[in-house]
């Protein structure tokens, strides 16, 4: 077993382990923040930089810190390895400074988003962004493209987290899309105006951390906050068919796989579950969901990022005044 | 100083001919190699000989080879960065259009050396016709029985390929490269794992360029102690420099390490001064991605020592008063230069080959160029040159690869040392809308006692 310690907080994990899930481990706000990483996706992540940290010793052996920031998602531990993600005040300024590289081609239109709410770059926005923009030039557009009847692709709102395309590498018999052209002109787009459409496509929805990749049957229908996430099951052939149901009333008006805490499927629903069994007597309903994972839609709303704004603002703080960033300070983990 | 080593015979007529080559001492380290000395052997000589990258990095290569994995039962390769971009380097397609064989040797030797049996030469799609020479000798080579099944009647076989890329400069970083070959998108992997032990087709590989490789066998023949007592200190050998910009002679010359670089600029062996007599504004001593210096800051260090083209003295200072060697791309500036309008064109071409994977390097370089344009087209505001230096630092050490860096490092210099021009285009909008305004009335720079 290795020891690390992030934040100031010891934790024991198996060689081999990331840092991001040695600090998912520990839990609470020291856990670094992830845009393009997905657990249940192989080779995921890397790509956005959101999840930098501060590596201030690279272990027991060889206690030299480490001279750039490194990706946690993809840096193994090392035994007696020490990390610091909020409490470097440096680096939360160049996380900062990632957020806003995301933001400045993002068309803001949260307002007539459907992922509004449930949005992952919302939330780390809200969490680690700054107040204004810097950026008075006119934003990235691009052409808009058909992808099928089921999937609808808003490119503008895309951070190339490339998520969806390895969901198309892994879950489905042929990739038909990917990424196409380099720089900030890169795009998702399929071959020759392909439709993205076999039994697992749907998944693209669910791994989109933004409004790039929505769901055309829920597309308008509702804000998310004003439809309740339900548990159910149904016998299934393609996938495990345990889905959450978003009813409105009575009527379901979207269903989507179960994520997990850290805003991550683990299993993945086929496209018959999610878009061709709309009716209550298709399913089994197990009783409401509890959103664990913090956002607009889960009960206690903003409050964890509240707490993790306050002790950021702190370090920003310290950072100016020029102190030198306080470890102990960490003692709002929930 | 004038040693030459890589370009000695480059005069001779029909060099890239196998005949006129072996006429001429070629293939004698293949011979020297096979027939009498071990792989590790060879290694050992490279090690000894203190030859360091010449891609740009200035890694030492015979610790880089010394890297590489080797898992029994596992192919192991080498490849060969022939995928020059960097705008102001030229070295490379010198080397393999005049004399392509020298490194066709290179690649024998390094790949006996690395026990690899098969072996690529990545090189960038807008050197077809380079492509095309460099094929034509590996048939000849193929045919005399120097690449091919039992090398010279020894057990070692090895397998050239020539792969031309598609035009893009990622594919010059060594896992874009791979991924390149490979036949994806050239997207640069995430390390660690390195390539000495994930590298082609997930085998254990060694990455070195064209002049590394090209080098190896003049060590192979003249042993490492030798070769090492070429150069200054750490600096060892000969090196390619692609000199252009406003000289009087541009064009690729062989340096021994350590010469002064005021001897490189003003000597008639090299540059041979500043065209129209006019005088030295800056130089960009290693191709675009090194921070840029002015006069003088290039001729003598901060400490008041003359400045040698080697590793060492051209980063004396760090990067407050000093560069780096990088690939040896030195691009010249007189007085006429208009290094905001330089600098404009440096960040177009980042923006322009990012590959778009991590988020601070495809959206930063574009922010930068945006800016510059507006500056240098007479619409740019104070706050912007603060601006470029934060996204500067936001964008450095913040990505996957070293593109990220080497598109901030030029941005960051240039506003450091020639701060009052980008503040006389901002304050003075109507005088620079003439894009030739520094050519007309050049802007005259103040030369800094004590540079910051």
């Amino acid at each position: 077993m290795f020891k690390v310690t992030i934040d100031g907080i010891e934790t024991e994990v198996e060689p081999g382990t990331t840092i991001l899930q040695a600090a998912r481990k520990i839990g609470g706000e020291i856990v670094p923040p992830t845009m393009c990483y997905y657990s249940s996706l192989e080779g995921s992540g890397g790509y956005c930089r959101t999840c930098i940290v501060k590596v201030s010793a690279g272990s027991a052996k060889d206690p030299r810190p480490m001279p750039k920031p490194v990706a946690s998602c993809r840096t193994p531990v090392q035994d007696g390895m020490v990390v610091q993600n909020i409490t470097s005040p440096e680096l939360l300024e160049a996380r900062a400074g990632v957020v806003e590289f995301l933001l400045i081609n993002h068309p803001l239109d949260c307002p007539v988003c459907d992922q509004a709410g449930e949005c992952d770059l919302q939330n780390l926005g809200f969490a680690h962004g700054k107040e204004e923009s810097r950026y008075d030039f006119p934003r990235r557009v691009f052409e808009k493209k058909d992808i099928g009847n089921k999937i609808q692709l808003h490119m503008t709102r895309c951070i190339l987290c490339y998520r969806c395309v390895k969901v198309a590498d892994q879950l489905t018999p042929g990739r038909v899309h990917g990424v196409m052209n380099r720089g900030d002109v890169a795009e998702i787009s399929t071959y020759i105006e392909q439709a993205v459409d076999n039994d697992m496509s749907g998944n693209m929805i669910d791994v989109c951390p933004v409004g790039a990749l929505t769901d055309k049957t829920f597309r308008f229908k509702s804000r998310v906050w004003f439809v309740n996430p339900t548990d159910a099951h149904r016998n299934c052939t393609k996938c495990s068919g345990n889905v959450v149901l978003w009813f409105h009333g009575t009527e379901i008006y979207r269903v989507s796989a179960r994520k997990n805490e850290w805003n991550e499927v683990k299993e993945f629903i086929c496209n018959d579950c999610r878009f061709e069994n709309k009716k209550i007597e298709n399913w089994v309903v197990e009783g409401p969901r509890k959103i664990e994972r913090k956002s607009v839609i889960s009960q206690n709303h903003y409050e964890q990022y509240n707490q993790l704004k306050a002790q950021i603002e702190k370090q920003r703080a310290r950072l100016a005044n020029g102190e030198t960033p306080d470890i102990g300070d960490i003692s709002l983990r929930t | 100083m004038a040693r030459k080593i890589l370009l000695v015979n480059d005069h001779i007529e029909g060099l890239a001919n196998i005949d006129v080559y072996r006429r001429n001492g070629g293939y004698a380290a293949v011979e020297k190699a096979l027939k009498t000395m071990t792989p590790d052997a060879v290694t050992e000589e490279v090690k000894k000989s203190g030859l360091r990258g010449r891609g740009g990095a200035g890694f030492p290569a015979g610790m880089k080879w010394s890297f590489l994995a080797k898992p029994p039962g596992v192919p192991r390769y080498l490849v060969c960065n022939a995928d020059e971009s960097e705008p102001g380097t030229f070295k490379d397609r010198y080397l393999m259009e005049r004399n392509p064989h020298s490194l066709i040797e290179g690649m024998i030797v390094s790949s006996f050396a690395l026990g690899a049996r098969t072996s690529y030469i990545y090189i960038r799609g807008e050197y077809y016709y380079v492509l095309q020479i460099l094929e034509k000798a590996i048939a000849e080579a193929y045919e005399v029985g120097l690449l091919g099944k039992n090398i010279m009647g020894t057990d070692f076989s090895l397998d050239l390929y020539v792969q031309p890329g598609g035009g893009a400069y990622i594919c010059g970083e060594e896992t874009g490269l791979i991924e390149s070959l490979e036949g994806k998108r050239g997207n640069p992997r995430i390390k660690p794992p390195f390539p000495a032990v994930v590298g082609v087709w997930g085998c254990p590989t060694v990455v070195n360029n064209v002049e590394t490789i090209a080098a190896v066998p003049h060590i192979v023949n003249m042993t490492g102690d030798e070769y090492a007592k070429i150069g200054i200190g750490r600096s060892t050998g000969t090196k390619l420099i692609s000199a252009s910009g406003h000289i009087n002679k541009p064009g690729v010359y062989e340096i021994e390490l350590g010469l002064p670089v005021e001897e490189f600029i003003y000597s008639d062996a090299y540059c041979g001064g500043i065209s129209e007599g006019r005088s030295l504004k800056a130089v960009v001593a290693g191709g675009s991605s090194v921070p840029v210096l002015p006069a003088e800051l290039i001729l003598k260090t901060a400490a008041g020592e003359p400045r040698l083209m080697s590793y060492e003295s051209l980063s004396d200072g760090g990067f407050a008063t000093g560069t780096m060697l990088g690939s040896g791309g030195f691009i010249v500036y007189s007085e006429t230069a208009c290094m905001v309008r330089n600098l404009w064109n440096f960040s177009r071409f980042y923006h322009h080959e990012s590959c778009g994977q991590c988020s601070p390097c495809r959206e930063g370089t574009g922010w930068m160029e945006k800016i510059l344009h507006n500056i240098e087209s007479g619409h740019g505001k104070v706050t912007d040159l603060d601006l470029l230096v934060d996204i500067c630092k936001k964008i450095e050490g913040n990505t996957i690869c070293p593109l990220g860096d080497a598109a901030a490092w030029p941005v960051a210099s240039h506003i450091r040392h020639f701060r009052e021009e980008f503040e006389y285009h901002i304050n003075n909008p109507e005088k620079v809308k003439d894009p030739r305004h520094c050519e007309k009335q050049p802007f005259v720079r103040k030369a800094q006692s004590n540079p910051a």
